[in-house]
């Protein structure tokens, strides 16, 4: 299988662009994965599913405005070179 | 660059100063004058008996605080001021000087029958030195200006212009540190002939080995050549490279050989290189390990695989498919254990590590990662050389 940077490239800015459509009111909650649900066991260590949560909300909360500008430089470009 | 305080006295013990190590044959680069006898803040501005003037080697001027200056000052060194006024006590300020011990120049004498020699004349016996500081010191040793160097400003221009070269290269170093961590990458390329021939026979026989603990030197792991336990990166990088190379030359015995498949052959590898290390991120973050593996580290050890890979593909080469399948085997065997039995120390908590079956939750999440990043090593050494080998 042939693999290039570029397309890893790619493919890690689809992942974060996928991560970053699910909303938190409309559907993560319907889940049970909103964040609300998240909160407790401060016991123990949080389990997987917990930190599926958190990982998500904070990719979600950090990569918001950097994937605007990337997301704009990928069409730019794909609209130039194909 | 360490700073070593210049002792200018002869056993004058005032709490303002202290003892110093001069050494013949070392130039000092800058000084500051740190203590400052009492008496010179009352005598900053003296009367023409006493005039300021510079210091005809290294030109100090009356700016630093000086009031007068003994004409055995060596250049841009040791600093030896007498107080005026003073008879009996050659009360001097003692200065740090930043020594740079590549810039060394010739032992020159000097009047060693001035009764107001400021400093200790060890020159007689050079050995005779306090040890205080040990392998840092200044010879100033009397000196006399004039006979230092034949050519003050030159002299002065050449710390200037070393001064600024090494001011360029502290900044170049900062910003560079920001983006790459390059002081911790150096550790792991602190390795030797011993270390990397033993790690390579530990990557294909691991089974003799009893003792996989790193040893630490007071927090901080000890440097790859001293502990054959501790992962370096010199051996994955060399590794990668060499398989590219080997993959190019199995490629060329089938005659399907062109030189763009070099890079992509590279950019595959990097490619599932930096996504497997990606992926034991992810699980390590959302398995919650406490766990001092640092990325490199996993860098470092999904890389110790393209030596196994190397391995395959060579015997592959020489004894064709059936060479190929047994050797890639037994080195595919061979990692995992080493995987095993490196990984187990890190992720598993101390009782488990020693082979004690303990229950929870947790620690069967632990085990199951430490057994999928075990076995994910294989699964990409086949994937990557089953197409090389015809």
């Amino acid at each position: 299988m042939a693999f290039t940077l570029y397309s890893l490239i790619q493919a890690v800015i689809l992942c974060v662009n996928a991560v970053a459509v699910l909303h938190e009111e409309r559907f993560l909650s319907k889940i049970g994965w909103g964040v609300d649900q998240s909160i407790g066991g401060f016991g123990d260590e949080p389990g997987i599913k917990v930190q599926l949560m958190n990982l998500v909300r904070s990719v979600r909360t950090v990569m918001r405005v950097p994937l605007i500008a990337v997301n704009s430089v990928c069409i730019v470009l794909l609209l130039l070179f194909g | 660059m360490t700073e070593s305080r210049v002792c200018l006295t002869r056993g004058v013990k005032r709490p303002h100063y202290w003892h110093c190590l001069i050494r013949p044959g070392y130039l000092l680069l800058r000084v500051k004058v740190h203590c400052i006898a009492p008496s010179f803040a009352a005598k900053k501005n003296v009367g023409p008996s006493n005039a300021l003037e510079d210091c005809h080697v290294c030109h100090l001027t009356t700016s630093h605080n000086i009031t007068a200056i003994n004409d055995a000052c060596v250049c841009c060194a040791v600093l030896a001021v007498r107080i005026p006024h003073s008879t009996n006590q050659n009360v001097v300020s003692s200065s740090s000087c930043v020594i740079d011990p590549k810039l060394r120049m010739r032992n020159t004498s000097k009047d060693r029958t001035d009764p107001s020699q400021l400093f200790d004349d060890t020159s007689a016996a050079p050995g005779v030195e306090p040890a205080g500081f040990p392998g840092q010191g200044v010879g100033a040793m009397g000196y006399p200006g004039q006979t230092l160097l034949s050519d003050p400003m030159s002299n002065l221009a050449m710390a200037y212009g070393s001064s600024l070269a090494s001011q360029g290269k502290d900044l170049v170093d900062k910003n560079l540190d920001r983006f790459l961590p390059i002081s911790k990458l150096k550790y792991y390329f602190a390795v030797d002939t011993v270390y990397v021939g033993k790690k390579l026979g530990l990557l294909v026989f691991p089974y003799m080995h009893q003792n996989w603990e790193v040893s630490y030197q007071q927090d901080t792991p000890v440097a790859p050549r001293f502990d054959i336990n501790a992962p370096d990166l010199y051996i994955p990088a060399m590794g990668f490279i060499t398989y590219i190379l080997v993959s190019g030359l199995a490629l060329g015995t089938q005659n399907r050989f062109t030189p763009e498949i070099l890079g992509m052959q590279a950019s595959s590898a990097l490619v599932w290189l930096i996504m497997e290390v990606l992926a034991v991120l992810l699980s390590l973050y959302l398995v919650t390990v406490n766990t001092d593996l640092t990325t490199i580290d996993l860098v470092a050890f999904s890389g110790y695989k393209y030596v196994g890979m190397i391995v395959g593909v060579v015997a592959g080469l020489l004894f064709g498919r059936t060479g190929y399948y047994l050797t890639l085997l037994w080195c595919c065997i061979s990692i995992f254990i080493f995987m095993i039995r490196t990984l187990r120390l890190k992720l598993l908590s101390e009782a488990a590590a020693q082979g004690v079956l303990i229950h929870g939750a947790r620690n069967q999440l632990r085990m199951y990662l430490t057994m999928s990043i075990a076995a994910a090593q294989p699964i990409f050494m086949y994937w990557l050389t089953y197409h090389l080998v015809g």
